[in-house]
């Protein structure tokens, strides 16, 4: 069995209440750092931890700390990512369904290091049966102490809310939640400024993900070194990673970053292998991240074995990697076809593009309608290049990544599976049947592209 | 973009609109959370409350409720209330049924899953029965893609479904005939 960190005591009775999350050491982290440490030194274990962001971008958590202003006066905040809208993500819901308390004790004890008075927690508004456990989680630890006003007779005060969204993923974006937050459209904004300069209500902001924030508790209790040593190079401690798409097992996992992906994909203490005939391609990090033909998930295109780790996944870059992302992971098998799956995630973000840049909006668009014609049978030779020239135009053109997020995953799969594209042109009465590769499997004619 | 984009109407369903007592102390508890002068934060949380008490749907009478409880002008509401998607701008039925039909969903059957809903209700996604009782809306990834294919209905999630699962939670849900609302606890 692989070491748990996050989830150790997850299946234990009760530990959903604050009882029995007390039974197995919780809020120790807020006990060692409110009477033994300055706020300074919690800011300092979780730079030797290593620890980056678990929301997707992996930006190191200590660092975004450390960039926190703090002029005098002017209140900061903390705010906590929990809009979990990443199309393959569902951990964040897991581990606040199960062990709600571990994301209050790692906000107060990193409320407390960053001297942060009030946190929210931005939830998605279809996860509003997550926000009544937080509530109660909440009401709990205030009852107890752990909330409110002079904590364990140390000064530090903090209050928690919970805010709910209303169905848009864009608002998973740091900026957008902000302003959603603050009750607007969630219209990314123009960065810099940066949140941790000016952020909610134009104070000092630190935005992350649920995870991160669950990670900052280990960290304090055991030392940021112990959990630096868990993981491999850059990519200390470990990983929630949610699984799904054709595999045995679905579900959520937490996985010591360097796994090998052939153990996580395969091995039945976790995804149990495939579920149909055999494996076609990989989604390792949530739609966003590059799809990969399953041959490139197991191995480098220099043939070394692939780890579940932020340098491994990414390695051979846009050609023949793809990314750890949020750990929002789900395997294709052969009866899926590519250019309906690359078609949905283009609906997807023209459906959630908010519409400020041009190119997002207009190009999103475009990649939705182009793909549709292709997957509905009325596609042109052409259409390919189209394909490939507009995700061009979309990507490093907008104000914030999800027209990035648009690009990538048509970029790689017209690179990785041009031929499936190809046969959806000279195919034309055959893919009209939506079920047309699970009646009939594609066939590769050639190895996959990798360069 | 569609259902968000959609013109707010001033024709459809008009009645007056007003907060109960409980939803009115609901609402200043929300409002007391933030700083002085930022009780536009209560926006959103607010307009979740006026839609479960106006049938699931935001009237533009409940809106300008809004408005004049959190004094906003009335566009500030609008411009909100039409960006997300969990605000039904129509009228709607009793039970809204929210079915994921994004790609892992997809992956596990999602597809199959709204044909079959619409040959069974006989009404296409956004369109409501005739009887009232069932509108269908395809949403994105509700973050249940291990159990997909899934839907919501009101503040449930009905996961792992199969088309003898679906079918039964229709027979129950008409049979129950209560309004099912996202801020149901
Ligand atoms: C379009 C878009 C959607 C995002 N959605 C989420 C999300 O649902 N949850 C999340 O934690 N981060 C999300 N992010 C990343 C956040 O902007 C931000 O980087 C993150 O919350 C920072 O926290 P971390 O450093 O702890 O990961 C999203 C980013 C983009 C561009
Ligand atoms: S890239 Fe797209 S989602 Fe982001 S700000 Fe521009 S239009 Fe909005
Ligand atoms: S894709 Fe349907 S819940 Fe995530």
């Amino acid at each position: 069995m692989a070491r748990k960190i996050l989830f150790e005591h997850i299946d234990k009775p009760g530990i959903r209440g604050l009882e029995g999350y007390r039974a197995h050491g919780g809020y120790r982290s807020v006990e060692k750092a409110l009477r033994t440490m300055a706020p300074e030194a919690v800011v300092e274990e979780v730079k030797k931890s290593g620890l980056r962001g678990r929301g997707g971008a992996g930006f190191p958590t200590g660092m975004k700390w450390s960039f926190l202003a703090k002029p005098e006066g002017v209140p900061r905040y903390l705010v906590v990512n929990a809009d979990e809208s990443e199309p393959g993500t569902f951990k964040d819901r897991y581990l606040m369904e199960r062990i709600p308390h571990l994301l209050i004790e790692g906000m107060v004890t990193s409320s407390f290091a960053l001297g942060a008075n009030t946190a929210f927690i931005y939830i998605r508004g279809e996860y509003f049966h997550v926000a009544r456990i937080l509530e109660q989680a909440i009401g709990e630890a205030r009852a107890a102490g752990w909330l409110g006003r002079n904590i364990l007779g140390s000064g530090f005060d903090l209050d928690i809310h919970v805010q709910v969204g209303a169905g848009a993923y864009i608002c998973g974006e740091e900026t957008a939640l902000l302003e959603s937050l603050e009750g607007k459209r969630g219209n990314p904004r123009l960065k810099p400024p940066f949140p941790a300069v000016k952020g909610l209500y134009q104070c000092p902001t630190v935005v992350n993900n649920v995870e991160t924030i669950a990670a900052v508790v280990p960290i304090v209790n055991d030392g940021g070194e112990e959990y630096a040593k868990v993981g491999v190079g850059r990519s200390t401690g470990t990983k929630l990673i949610s699984a799904g798409g054709n595999i045995k097992r679905p579900g959520v996992y937490e996985i010591e970053l360097g796994l090998p992906c052939d153990e996580f994909i395969n091995s039945d203490e976790y995804c149990g292998g495939v579920d149909g005939r055999a494996f076609k391609a990989v989604v390792p990090g949530g739609s966003s991240v590059p799809i990969v033909p399953y041959e490139l998930f197991l191995r480098t295109a220099k043939g070394e074995p692939r780890l579940m780790s932020y340098e491994s996944l990414s390695d051979g870059g846009f050609v023949s990697g793809t990314m750890l992302g949020s750990g929002g992971f789900y395997a294709y098998n052969d009866a899926q076809c590519i250019v309906r799956s690359t078609w949905n995630h283009a609906r997807f973000y023209h459906h959630e593009s908010c519409g400020q840049c041009s190119p997002c909006r207009e190009g999103t668009g475009w990649l939705d309608k182009v793909l549709e014609r292709l997957e509905l049978g009325e596609g042109r030779a052409e259409d390919i290049d189209l394909l490939w020239d507009i995700q061009r135009k979309i990507e490093g053109n907008t104000i914030c990544p999800l027209g990035d997020a648009a690009a990538w995953p048509v970029a790689s799969a017209i690179r990785h599976f041009r031929d499936e594209f190809e046969y959806h042109v000279t195919h034309r009465e055959k893919v009209k049947d939506p079920r047309h590769f699970a009646r009939e499997p594609f066939r590769r004619t050639a190895r996959p592209q990798t360069v | 973009m569609s259902a968000r984009t959609r013109p707010v109407t001033t024709t459809e369903g008009v009645r007056p609109f007003a907060f109960s007592a409980t939803a009115l102390a609901e609402c200043r508890e929300l409002i007391a959370r933030y700083p002085e002068g930022r009780s536009k934060s209560a926006l959103i949380p607010i307009l979740h409350i006026a839609q479960a008490e106006n049938d699931g749907w935001l009237s533009v009478n409940a809106m300008d409720a809004v408005a004049e409880l959190l004094g906003l002008r009335r566009i500030e509401v609008y411009e909100v209330a039409s960006f997300y998607s969990m605000f039904n701008l129509h009228p709607v039925g009793t039970y809204v049924l929210d079915v994921c039909r994004t790609t892992p969903c997809m992956l596990r059957g999602s597809d199959e899953l709204i044909a079959h809903l619409e040959k069974k209700l006989g009404i296409h996604p956004g369109e409501t029965t005739k009887d009232g009782m069932f509108t269908l809306k395809t949403v994105e990834c509700l973050g249940s893609c291990g159990t997909g294919p899934m839907l919501q209905c009101g503040a449930r999630y009905h996961e792992d479904l199969t088309v003898e699962k679906v079918d039964r939670l229709i027979d129950e849900l008409r049979a129950r005939n209560q309004r099912a609302n996202y801020t149901d606890r």
